[in-house]
């Protein structure tokens, strides 16, 4: 499978056998990012860290995969801060640091910068988040952590919290219909799924279900996807409450689930799930967090061409 | 009534004519086209006309044959223009116009965070789908964005 100079910009440029490729690679690669192995895949290449919004998350995974191949971060900081760019246009800042690195790593607050900027670069470039479209490396780890805890092909799993404007949520929909999931929605009905990808999902014949209860589905589900809602979504504050209580997974919770429930969220969460989930052994939101490391050295490995 | 309709539609010696344009549609079709002041060639239109099949546009260039390709992005916002090119008075070649399949610096991104829409030194591009329920859709090459019914308002 050829990857290599291959930009990752949306989830919907990659076919299944693509994606299966990715994990693969991913899997193979767990023992370097769990640090029990050694490599020096990366040896002698530069990587570009761009980001022109915070997430630390996203810049730590990126730089933890980086330097566990041997690979050194050119870490640009937050973008405000560099006076190298100030008043520059993306395109020329990514012509410029195409010269200066091997692969450029983006994070733009605009929808559709990182394809912009793939039409620009003359290295590989990997979305790291563009405005509110798309994210790919993280739904790329969701599909490796559902993978490694559960099962990918037909699947039963539950998203829950805001899946109106979730961007990892409506990627990985779109991702695991490649994989003929059953799909429940859980929502309030102010932040319910877009129709348009609801419709979507029927016709690729994923059966889809939506409804506002946790308690409902609870005992139905081999996966949960909590998600954030967030506060500034309701002009109504004591709709919020209403809401934050309603999806919230609690140790009460899940005594109606089935024992192999595993539960993710892409993290920072807020009060969807209460602390007491954390000891049981349906929590698995902090070991996905850490496979986003083992998911962006084989993406970055592939692009580079160091594996092929 | 024939001499009438000929008053208003006057014949070329050479260019295009463009017919049957969804009637009011004829100034949009010249910014399809990029038509403005600093066109050379000589432009006339009829807005309004009757036609056969009802109201109509009609647009005439004189001393020019635009391509194809170009008269083809009419079909964006009038899918039954037809296209006719004219050398010596004679109708040379007449086309259907055909949706094109990409379109690239005709419309605006309506999401107003797309990057098409900054200051960057590109051009909005989107693949053109058309289905039977939906009509045609632009689909933003940068951002995914889809815009059916307000294509005609956001011509640039
Ligand atoms: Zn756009």
């Amino acid at each position: 499978m050829l990857f290599k100079n291959r930009h990752v910009i949306s989830m919907k440029d990659f076919s299944r056998e693509e994606i299966d490729y990715v994990l693969d690679t991913a899997e193979k690669l767990e023992p370097v990012a769990r640090g029990e192995e050694r490599s020096r895949l990366l040896d002698g290449k530069i990587i570009s860290l761009l980001f022109f919004e915070p997430s630390t998350r996203t810049r730590l995974s990126f730089e933890v995969a980086t330097r566990r191949l041997g690979g050194q971060v050119l870490n640009l900081g937050s973008v405000e801060a560099s006076s190298v760019m100030k008043g520059e246009n993306l395109a020329d800042t990514i012509r410029v640091i195409s010269k200066y690195a091997d692969l450029i790593v983006l994070r733009h607050p605009l929808d559709g910068s990182a394809r912009m900027a793939a039409e620009f670069a003359s290295v590989p470039v990997i979305n790291g988040g563009d405005g509110s479209v798309h994210h790919p490396t993280q739904t790329f780890l969701d599909l490796y952590t559902i993978r490694r805890e559960s099962h990918l092909e037909g699947l039963k799993i539950a998203m829950a919290g805001d899946l109106k404007y979730g961007r990892t949520v409506h990627s990985l929909c779109h991702a695991l219909s490649l994989y003929g999931a059953e799909m429940t929605f859980v929502s309030p009905p102010e932040l319910r799924m877009p129709p348009e990808i609801v419709r979507d999902l029927q016709k690729k014949k994923i059966r889809v279900k939506e409804t506002d209860s946790l308690e409902e589905i609870i005992g139905d589900v081999e996966i949960l996807y909590m998600t954030r809602v967030q506060r500034e979504r309701f002009p109504d504050p004591e709709e919020y409450e209403k809401v934050k209580n309603r999806l919230r997974v609690t140790g009460e919770l899940l005594k109606a689930a089935d024992p192999g429930l595993k539960i993710l969220h892409p993290l920072p969460r807020v009060n969807e799930i209460s602390p007491e989930v954390d000891s049981t052994p349906h929590a698995r939101y902090f070991e996905q967090a850490f496979y986003g490391v083992p998911i962006r050295m084989a993406l970055l490995a592939l692009a580079m061409g160091v594996i092929e | 009534m024939k001499e009438k309709r000929d008053l208003k539609i006057q014949a070329i010696e050479n260019g295009t004519v463009i017919d049957h344009i969804k009637a009011g549609e004829a100034l949009n079709v010249l910014r399809i086209l990029g038509i403005s002041s600093a066109f050379r060639a000589t432009v006339s239109f009829v807005m309004n006309a009757s036609g056969a099949r009802g109201k109509k546009d009609v647009v005439k260039i004189e001393g020019k044959e635009l391509s194809v390709k170009e008269l083809n992005r009419i079909a964006l916002i009038s899918p039954k223009a037809t296209i006719n090119i004219i050398r010596d008075f004679e109708v040379v070649q007449k086309n259907n116009v055909v949706l094109p399949s990409y379109v690239e610096g005709v419309v605006r991104c309506t999401n107003s965070n797309c990057i098409s829409n900054s200051s960057e030194p590109i051009k909005s591009k989107f693949s053109v789908l058309q289905s039977e329920e939906e009509g045609v859709s632009l689909h933003c090459l940068y951002c995914e964005h889809v815009i059916s019914e307000e294509i005609a308002e956001n011509l640039l």
